[in-house]
């Protein structure tokens, strides 16, 4: 069975953020090129602000639906100090992408934890391949807070075994229907997001 | 293999084991479904609520959804109830005395277990229940055969006349897969109800003549199960281990053993021992993959089948490829796969650091579940935490959180209702250390109607003495905001009788003017009714009347900011825990007798801010202004 190379991304973040979405989009757009494709997530308090990670493995047949530690091959980090508690998913060939808008919990703010000085320079020292940049000043600028997920998708997008142009297309047919309005700033969202993990 | 093709047609989708569930039972001619929201298992009903051809309902509880189901399938309708694990203890009640009476249509019950305990005050095994109640069990690998054993288990109850326990995992319920699927067939029986006393009375003397048929159909299935296509040994080139799986534990296998022989067990309850005798027969050794209990690993030992279980396997969580890789590298005398090296982590954290995550090796803080920003049970634990010499009783809801930083304000929580009978028994057993002691209880509107009410009437019969939180916030708030006979809505959002709960507390004993409504964002009402209430030796109730943030009841106001001249850092604010007071900056500070004083200036994050007005209420600089205000200023 080693001709079924399966791909394996793992998503990060805060309950809110819109982790699961990206995860149910990336699996869509798997699902229509043709490949088998399993998502699960970890989000037992998804809305309560905790962390939510969500699996998303595509291949030409997929079995268990976790992605192993070390066995991720992209990991996109919806929040600094997620991407760093999950990097060690990653393989040592794989590659992060990181939206640097930090969000700190109220564990932070009562002073009993301090947020990492710098998380990113700790992502780099383990030596795995990482783009980091802004992708909430991103969403901010747009107007819409909530577009961080589609800026972090069109930042993968040229990482993935099929065309970016699918992955944006999933994404703008949700709005099409539903909210056309929002169509334009998606896929402005998504070609910001693109040109800034170039 | 070839890739799975494109999703072409109607008759594919990439569903989740509970959708799954759902169509499978709907297909299956299944007419009603009912259930008591519970993680990971809600979703199967709000799912099955899209098809109209199926009566759907929350129930108040879990043993009444059985109840229900078990009525429908009497009167000739295929039934189906689903819950999460902890939900057939309540229900089993009924399972263990129906299973002496049979079914009348196809009865199943799904039920959730937590492997793991994403959200789950316990993690037990679901799999008991087939031996203890003597019913079948169907185990799903996947979305695929969730969908298919779901219709199974149909057939199977009406072939032997028993309720089937189909067993869900969180890696069945909440993994999306692609199903293929059909269309529904009608099933209902004709007949309708049949009177039949000798088989639904269940006293003792019909008990004591469905017994011996019980065990004999018990029988009867364990010898299907040996030749059931739902069990299948699978052939493998690679004999040095052989595995024994069911549920999700097959895929875990097949990914990390591709080449390995092995039984998949689909009809894991009555055992097929004679299948997994022959799989011994071709194997050098035998490895019982079973998640929690050495179910299986007992029962095949004790026919004498030499097997490993968890000599070499974990007792807890999930056994995912990384875990069965190095045991059973350890086990062939091989190297042990290298798991991921945990992150080198240089920051410097302060106590309780370091601080390692459990689950990625990662030195970074944890981030567990916190309330909602505004969320109206954030003043009620404000004001808890406020109070000195009290025991806390808490329940099973978003407020179990009040447990947790800053607020500190529970002392117990155990099951489904139980704040009630614990705070009566607080006071009740007390001894003379805690003969001041204030006890409260604190109880959300779905677990009061679900298991607390009859604590509540247990109370106010024996004359107890607990002032009771009844946080009504209008919804099942931790499973998502389902609608409950709080709310005023049924399961398809349509109008529903709303409970009066100031009426209920009345008709269950509580005095009229030991009842309160109060709004949980007004403190300082709170807190007096709180205050007051604790010191009279009678069982009071303080119902708070605010909705969920998370549903269509809650109106968002304009978000508030923190005006930077007159912040004093303080810190009052932070008592709130809302998560969208962050810190700017600390500094110490000494005082006139030499102490030292650590402030804590804040802002407020504009973005997350509802304006609910509670957090000003703590500011004594009123620092704290709506933001347009601030900006006119």
């Amino acid at each position: 069975m080693s001709e079924n190379k399966i791909t394996n991304i793992l998503v990060a973040g805060i309950g809110g953020q819109g982790v699961m979405t990206a995860a149910e989009i990336l699996s869509q757009t798997a699902l229509s090129q043709g490949f088998d494709v399993k998502k699960t997530e970890v989000a037992g308090m998804a809305q309560r602000g905790g962390v939510v990670t969500s699996h998303v493995r595509f291949g030409t047949r997929v079995l268990s639906p976790a992605i192993p530690p070390g066995e991720a091959d992209i990991l996109v980090g919806f929040e600094p100090a997620e991407a760093l508690r999950w990097i060690s998913h990653l393989r040592p060939c794989g590659v992060a992408m990181i939206n640097t808008t930090r969000q700190e919990p109220p564990v932070v703010s009562l002073g009993l934890y301090d947020y990492p000085q710098d998380p990113i320079s700790e992502i780099a020292a383990t030596g795995v391949e990482y783009h980091a940049f802004d992708a909430g000043a991103i969403a901010r600028e747009l107007g819409n807070f909530k577009l961080v997920n589609t800026v972090m998708l069109g930042a993968i997008s040229e990482l993935l075994p099929f065309p970016a142009e699918a992955l944006k297309n999933e994404i703008l047919d949700r709005f099409r229907g539903r909210k056309p309005t929002l169509v334009e700033i998606n896929e402005k969202a998504f070609e910001l997001g693109r040109q800034a993990s170039l | 293999m070839s890739a799975v093709p494109p999703l072409a047609g109607s008759n594919r989708r990439f569903m989740s084991g509970n959708e799954a569930v759902a169509r499978g039972a709907w297909e299956a001619g299944c007419n009603l479904a009912a259930a008591y929201p519970g993680t990971p298992a809600t979703e199967i009903l709000e799912f099955a609520a899209h098809y109209p051809e199926m009566y759907t309902e929350w129930s108040v509880n879990e043993k009444v959804s059985l109840e229900v189901a078990i009525g429908a399938s009497l009167a000739g309708s295929r039934a189906l109830c689903a819950m999460k694990h902890v939900g057939l203890n309540v229900a089993s009640d009924a399972l263990m005395s129906q299973t002496l009476a049979g079914v009348g249509a196809g009865l199943v019950i799904a039920v959730a277990d937590d492997v793991g305990l994403s959200s789950s005050q316990n993690e037990q095994d679901s799999r008991f229940w087939g031996r203890f109640a003597h019913v079948p069990l169907l185990e799903p690998a996947d979305a695929q055969e969730a969908y298919e054993y779901t219709q199974r288990a149909f057939e199977l109850s009406e072939r032997f006349n028993t309720p089937v326990i189909l067993r869900l995992t969180t890696r069945i319920c909440h993994v999306k897969g692609v199903v293929s699927f059909g269309e529904r067939s009608e099933t209902s029986r004709a007949e309708g109800f049949v009177k039949d006393p000798g088989r639904l009375i269940m006293t003792p003397n019909v008990a004591r003549k469905r017994l011996p048929l019980m065990f004999e159909r018990e029988a009867e299935i364990q010898r299907h199960s040996e030749s059931s296509e739902l069990n299948q040994i699978m052939a493998g080139s690679d004999r040095r281990v052989g595995f024994i799986t069911s549920g999700p534990t097959y895929m875990h296998v097949r990914e990390a053993y591709p080449d390995a022989p092995l039984i998949k067990l689909g009809l894991s309850y009555p055992v097929p021992f004679d299948k997994i005798r022959e799989l011994a027969g071709q194997v050098d050794r035998l490895v019982v993959v079973e998640e929690v209990e050495p179910l299986l690993e007992t029962e095949l030992k004790a026919v004498g089948i030499e097997l490993l279980g968890k000599e070499i396997l974990p007792r807890l969580g999930e056994l995912s490829p990384n875990v069965l890789r190095p045991a059973i590298a350890r086990l062939l005398g091989e190297a042990v796969p290298e798991t991921a090296a945990p992150v080198k982590a240089p920051i410097e954290i302060k106590p309780p650091a370091p601080r390692i995550d459990p689950a990625t090796g990662a030195n970074v803080f944890p981030r567990p579940p916190t309330m909602c920003v505004a969320c109206p049970h954030l003043g009620i634990y404000y004001c808890l935490s406020k109070i000195r010499n009290t025991t806390i009783s808490g329940d099973i809801g978003c407020y179990t959180l009040g447990a947790g930083h800053p607020w500190n304000a529970l002392d117990t929580t155990i099951c489904m209702g139980a704040s009630m009978g614990i705070a009566h028994g607080l006071d009740k057993g007390r001894v003379e250390a805690d003969r001041d002691k204030k006890i409260i209880a604190v109880i959300g509107d779905s677990t009061f109607m679900h298991m607390g009410m009859q604590g509540l009437l247990d109370i106010t019969y024996n004359k107890g003495n607990v002032t009771i939180l009844l946080l009504d916030n209008r919804a099942v708030g931790m499973t998502g905001g389902q609608d409950n006979p709080a709310s005023g809505r049924d399961i398809h959002g349509n109008e529903a009788m709303k409970v009066d709960f100031r009426k209920l507390c009345e008709a269950l004993g509580v005095k009229p003017e030991r009842i309160h409504e109060v709004n949980p964002y007004e403190l300082p009402t709170l807190f007096t009714a709180l205050r007051n209430e604790v010191k009279i030796p009678e069982p009071s109730v303080i119902i708070t009347n605010q909705p969920c943030v998370l549903i269509d009841y809650y109106g968002a106001q304009p978000a508030l900011t923190v005006d930077d001249d007159k912040c004093t850092g303080c810190g009052n604010c932070l008592d709130i825990g809302c998560p969208a007071i962050l810190v700017t900056r600390r500094e110490t500070v000494v005082k006139p007798n030499g102490s030292e004083k650590e402030l804590a200036f804040v802002k407020i994050e504009s973005g997350a801010c509802t304006g609910c007005n509670l957090c000003p209420k703590t500011c004594g600089p009123d620092a704290i202004l709506p933001l347009a205000d601030y900006i006119r200023q």
